[in-house]
């Protein structure tokens, strides 16, 4: 996860300066379907959702049934995508780990915008030594490279009794979170001096029911944002940690299928099938993802749209779009592994 | 001076953060990592509880001292550099390891990154300057495409077609043979056996740079000392390089900066799809056979070369940019 980390403190000023996303629900909605963009993501996106609620019923072959006889076959029109080393129906494997695999990746993403929330707002809500705390450890974990630290985690936690597959999940879930945690934070620090919310406080509201009731739901586009992109994330570390060997690597998944095809040495024997099928459905899922992130961020994200400029200092629409003094590059993609919403910081001051 | 302290005292707490990190996670881990190395030596024969005990004290959980003297005396060993003694290398000390796989690290993805980032920039120069040309226009949705590839499936493909179907270049490991010469044809060999996997760095990591250059760079075009420098009549070239060029490439040095620190930690999917004899490999094979030491080892040092770079990087950037200097 490279994330270059001076843009971490420039972001903050340039996202505190956001104004709350206007046009609520409705609008959010109809502008969603507006978007060329939008609507192939969401139709990739449900199209596996539908695979991952069919798949398994409609799937020709048990995908765990071994059949020697019919061992690494090519494909055919009994075997769409051919069989595996040890007899296994490609097709049928490729089906069913759709569903795992969408369900790992959409519980682990869950699991880290929930972390991101409860982190980013409260530090953002009540400040102080709190905010500078959680501020720091924040930027601790930010720093520190994920695809290591998710090795070591998954390791450790194997000598546990839970299941592989909950513990990577979960796992996956706790490294996912900073950058929504970051940006919640910010967004968090400008809605924090509205008047609906002074009016809240004054009204003697308790601060968490403040946060759930009156200040969440303006910022339901950015967490929607943040789960979809963490999802993403998920799924690439899922699919890397499993093709690693640290997975569950009996579970018909992508990243064990990846895994076993690496392992019989798919690539040496030409058999194509065993791999670039499995590839093509994560980058497919990955680009769906992607695809209505990064629609909603525009929607949602009045930075891309015009320039609200930091410190109270209101800029012209007419301005440029991007900041031009200090953003930073697009997070450099070290190992292809990243997802992070690219963070064009200006310099405030 | 204030801005470099005040990053310094960041990487510092950083690092103390991470070491503590580092002695809490396995203790706080359900499962207990002593107990699963034991239950692998009790599977050779019984143990008897004195055996439990020195066995739990050699790998650091002595069960008699409290949290604290555990803590101390952690923290104390890894000042002397000493991170233990790896389970799979046995009886060779993790440091001595990790030194052994660092070099090869550093020369493959330095030479990845550096050639990402040369080539990157460049794109990224004449896609800004061509603003609205066939590269601005193919780019950006074909880099939001391949930004959801799993990096290692193309890693993959790639073996497969260059190294498998025409079989151009080999398809694993650092040289031939076994045997380490410090003569010339092995030093081509070396460098023949990385191109593969460094050209699947390059193209894994190029549109950062690309679409950061280019990003900064079009912002900077609508600059007005560009008009003022157009208007001088000046050559297209000495416009786009000396003046849009220079002032746009700041962030993308400080991320190339950065990045070398990631170098450490991003690979280590390459090196187990080339089974290049490097860290991130040597940090897969700890994780298959549970040599926490190791592991540990591994990710300390990959965390202390981040911070590192990232210092560094700051460094640079305060270097560059004089705004950063002045006190704030």
């Amino acid at each position: 996860m490279g994330t270059p980390n001076l843009a971490i403190e420039e972001a903050e000023f340039a996202e505190a300066g956001l104004e709350a996303p206007s046009g609520r629900s409705l609008g959010f909605l109809s502008g969603l379907l507006q978007d060329p963009r939008a609507i192939v993501g969401m139709g990739i996106l449900s199209f596996f959702a539908l695979m991952a609620i069919i798949g398994p019923f409609v799937a020709p072959y048990s995908p765990t049934a071994v059949n020697p006889l019919q061992a690494s076959l090519s494909p055919s029109w009994h075997h769409f995508l051919g069989t595996s080393q040890l007899g296994v129906d490609v097709f049928s494997q490729l089906l069913v780990a759709t569903r795992t695999s969408l369900l790992q990746a959409v519980l682990a993403g869950l699991t880290a915008t929930v972390l991101a929330c409860l982190i980013g707002l409260t530090a953002g809500y009540l400040g102080g030594w709190i905010d500078d705390g959680l501020s720091l450890f924040i930027n601790v974990v930010l720093i520190i490279p994920t695809l290591p630290l998710l090795i070591v985690l998954a390791t450790l936690a194997r000598g546990s009794s839970i299941p592989t597959d909950v513990v990577d999940t979960l796992v996956i879930g706790c490294t996912a979170w900073p950058w929504g945690a970051r940006v919640l934070r910010s967004q968090m620090l400008s809605l924090r001096a509205k008047d609906y919310v002074l009016a809240a406080r004054v009204s003697g509201e308790s601060w968490g029911r403040t946060v759930v009731e009156e200040i969440l739901p303006n910022m339901t586009s950015l967490v929607v944002a943040n789960f979809i992109g963490a999802t993403l994330f998920a799924l690439l570390f899922q699919v890397a940690l499993e093709f690693l060997g640290l997975g569950d690597t009996t579970a018909a998944s992508y990243g064990a299928m990846l895994y076993w095809a690496q392992q019989t040495d798919a690539l040496l024997i030409g058999a194509w099938y065993w791999f670039v099928p499995v590839g093509l459905a994560v980058a497919l899922f990955g680009t769906g993802l992607a695809l209505t992130n990064y629609t909603i961020d525009q929607l949602a994200n009045p930075r891309l749209r015009t320039v609200t400029g930091g410190r109270g200092k209101k800029r012209k629409s007419g301005a440029r779009a991007v900041p031009s003094d200090r953003n930073e590059p697009v997070t450099p993609v070290t190992g292809g592994l990243t997802d992070e919403p690219a963070i064009t910081g200006r310099q405030a001051g | 001076m204030r801005f470099v302290l005040r990053r310094l005292g960041f990487y510092i707490v950083s690092f103390l953060v991470a070491i503590t990190l580092n002695f809490a996670i396995p203790r706080l881990m359900p499962g207990d990592p002593a107990s699963t190395i034991i239950g692998r030596y009790a599977q050779n024969g019984t143990m008897t509880p004195a055996m439990v005990r020195s066995l739990r004290a050699a790998l650091g959980f002595q069960t008699n001292a409290n949290v604290f003297q555990q803590y101390w005396s952690y923290v104390s060993s890894l000042a002397q550099g000493n991170l233990g003694i790896s389970y799979s290398h046995y009886p060779t000390s993790v440091m001595t390891v990790i030194l052994q796989d660092v070099p090869w690290t550093l020369f493959l993805f330095g030479i990845a990154t550096i050639l990402s980032f040369l080539i990157g920039t460049g794109i990224g120069i004449v896609s800004a300057w061509r603003r609205g040309g066939i590269l601005d226009t193919v780019l950006p949705p074909v880099m939001l495409f391949t930004s959801a590839f799993p990096y290692f499936w193309v890693a993959l493909i790639l073996v497969f077609v260059f190294a498998v179907q025409n079989p151009w270049f080999p398809t694993t490991h650092a040289y031939s043979g076994s045997v380490i010469h410090l003569t010339w044809p092995f030093a081509r060999d070396v460098v023949y056996h990385a191109l593969l996997p460094a050209g699947t760095i390059v193209i894994a990591s190029i549109g950062g740079w690309i679409l950061g250059m280019r990003n900064v760079m079009v912002s900077t075009l609508s600059e007005d000392y560009i008009t003022m420098a157009e208007a001088k009549g000046l050559s297209d070239r000495v416009v786009m390089l000396r003046y849009a060029a220079r002032n746009a490439i700041l962030p993308n040095v400080t991320g190339f900066a950065m990045s070398l620190g990631f170098v450490l930690g991003g690979q280590v999917l390459t090196e187990q799809v080339f089974s290049y004899p490097g860290v991130g490999n040597e940090l897969v094979n700890a994780a298959l056979q549970n040599d926490y030491p190791l592991l540990q080892g591994i990710l300390l040092f990959i965390v202390g070369a981040v911070l590192l770079a990232n210092f560094l990087a700051d460094l640079v950037y305060a270097r560059l940019d004089p705004r950063v200097r002045q006190e704030r």
